[in-house]
């Protein structure tokens, strides 16, 4: 019984790393409908960048966040308006060929200066910190921090785009780019901040990430494929659906790691191929096309 | 002097031209009608002066600035509303954020939140719907309530009445002498020859790109508008 509740949860603890990971997915996609093959990379990217905060001027890396979160927006925006922006139309073939370039370009830039030695964020007795819920059943701090973390960046991704008016922007142009242009929106402007706030979120899963595990500059393709099947067993373009494909995933692989420690991955493939099979839209999706 | 006015105004899709060099004025306070057959170049004019196809510089001008090649985003906070052909709401939300993402611009003047429910009553009814939950004449309503929002000195009407019923068709054109006694220019663009003599004080013909004719409603004989409107 402790064993299958503690499965359930570290799956649920897993599935909040997942979230984070993929929510900028989600938002790239529910905005612009762009797939961003890069974004696995930003992810490391942004360990990194906290790894030469920490280096340079000696802060936690919870504290570099403050440094990391705006820097990655800002690349974000920059990104997308300087160069993604050219790509963006009908064909989803170009904005996937520009992003994976992206993708070479980060890791082998990554691997040039850091090599490809594993590296991970010093966060000292937060990461090992557990507390005992009953018998012989604990659960760890800085898990339960990140699935909070989700849970509560889920829900003020939902509020920005339910209930500000830069959210009522996002979903104009999601639904009609032409039309919001006449509402006096600059289209490009907002993908551009679209891409900032998803690269700001997955600097933050980047960081998290650093400090949970190592990390190194070729790991990035995989999460993408982690990021990518929690937003599509989720829904696209819901958030709340990214959170639950989340949990899902990272449920499932609990539950296959726990079998046999090899199949914790196949587990998790396998329930994103059911999703699939059954349910190709996803749990709860909401991205409307044209 | 013309608040609106084009001069030898062209418009390509890509190497098909639509538009081959119209001239055309609009007067503050003025209803203008464009009256044409399907293709005629009715819309694609009333697109490229709202600037979502692309015009030469000097070949729009908007209350004598050029406005020509502009961006649609900037036109809109000069003044220049466009209602869309087939309404073209926000699927995502409800009457009543289409109508506030409408007041974008930030333009002050009579229209808010309030007084455009007033000219259309359905609207506070039915704010927290989503707008395409709406029936064909509502939609249309929210999306010429949608422009008003901008407060614009001209107001560009594309094909009101395109799929409504008549008696619909005949509530929402009751609304523009109102939307004309705040202050807006309209252009009208219009299939229904008659609906569209009715209300404009002239009328343009549009005929393959060109303009083929053009006066005021009581001048124009059966005749006349027949011929430049079917080129026979």
């Amino acid at each position: 019984m402790i064993t299958l509740l503690d499965t359930l949860v570290q799956g649920l603890l897993l599935g909040g790393l997942y979230t984070l990971t993929a929510l900028g997915l989600s938002l790239a996609f529910g905005v612009m409908r762009l797939v961003n093959v890069a974004h696995g990379d930003f992810m490391v990217l942004g360990a990194y960048f906290a790894l030469v905060i920490m280096q340079t001027l000696g802060l936690h890396p919870l504290l570099s966040l403050l440094i990391v979160l705006p820097g990655m927006a800002v690349a974000g925006y920059l990104a997308q308006r300087f160069v993604l922006d050219r790509t963006l139309g009908r064909d989803i073939l170009p904005p996937l060929l520009v992003t994976f370039g992206f993708s070479i370009i980060v890791q082998s830039a990554l691997l040039e200066v850091f090599s490809a030695d594993s590296r991970r964020l010093d966060a000292g007795d937060l990461v090992t910190a557990s507390f005992n819920v009953f018998g012989d059943f604990y659960v760890g701090w800085f898990p339960l921090l990140i699935t909070v973390l989700a849970v509560a960046m889920v829900a003020a991704m939902q509020w920005l785009f339910a209930r500000t008016r830069i959210g009522r922007a996002f979903r104009a142009v999601s639904d009609d780019q032409e039309i919001a242009q006449l509402m006096g929106i600059d289209h490009k402007h907002v993908f551009a901040l679209a891409l900032a706030v998803a690269s700001a979120c997955v600097g933050l899963a980047g960081v998290l990430f650093g400090m949970s595990t190592t990390f190194d500059p070729a790991i990035g393709p995989a999460h993408l494929i982690y990021a990518f099947e929690a937003v599509i067993i989720g829904g696209m373009g819901s958030f709340w659906g990214t959170f639950v494909g989340g949990v899902l995933l990272g449920t499932m692989q609990a539950i296959g790691f726990r079998v046999d420690p090899g199949w914790g991955v196949l587990f998790g493939h396998a329930a994103f191929l059911l999703v699939l099979l059954f349910r190709p839209s996803g749990l709860f999706p909401r991205t409307r096309d044209q | 002097m013309s608040l609106l006015s084009t001069h030898r105004l062209t418009a390509f899709y890509g190497d098909f031209q639509a538009l081959f060099g119209i001239d055309f004025s609009l007067a503050a306070g003025e209803v203008v009608a464009i009256i044409g057959a399907n293709g005629a170049g009715k819309s694609t004019f009333l697109r490229t002066v709202a600037g979502l196809n692309r015009a030469p510089r000097d070949a729009v001008v908007f209350d004598g600035q050029p406005i020509g090649g502009l961006a649609p985003s900037t036109i809109v906070k000069l003044g220049l509303a466009l209602v869309p052909e087939g309404r073209r709401l926000f699927p995502s939300l409800t009457v009543e954020e289409n109508l506030l993402i409408g007041a974008n611009p930030g333009r002050a003047g009579p229209w808010n939140l309030a007084s455009v429910c007033r000219l259309f009553p359905i609207l506070k009814e039915r704010r927290r719907s989503a707008a395409t939950a709406l029936s064909g004449g509502q939609q249309q309503m929210v999306a010429i309530a949608r422009a008003l929002m901008s407060n614009p000195r001209v107001l560009l009407c594309d094909e009101l009445s395109l799929g409504l019923a008549p008696l619909v068709i005949r509530d929402i054109y009751a609304t523009l002498p109102k939307v004309r006694e705040h202050g807006a220019a309209i252009v009208i663009v219009e299939q229904d020859i008659g609906q569209a003599m009715r209300v404009a004080d002239r009328v343009y013909c549009l005929q393959e790109g060109r303009v083929s004719l053009t006066g005021q409603p009581q001048e124009l004989t059966r005749a006349q508008v027949s011929s430049a409107y079917f080129g026979v």
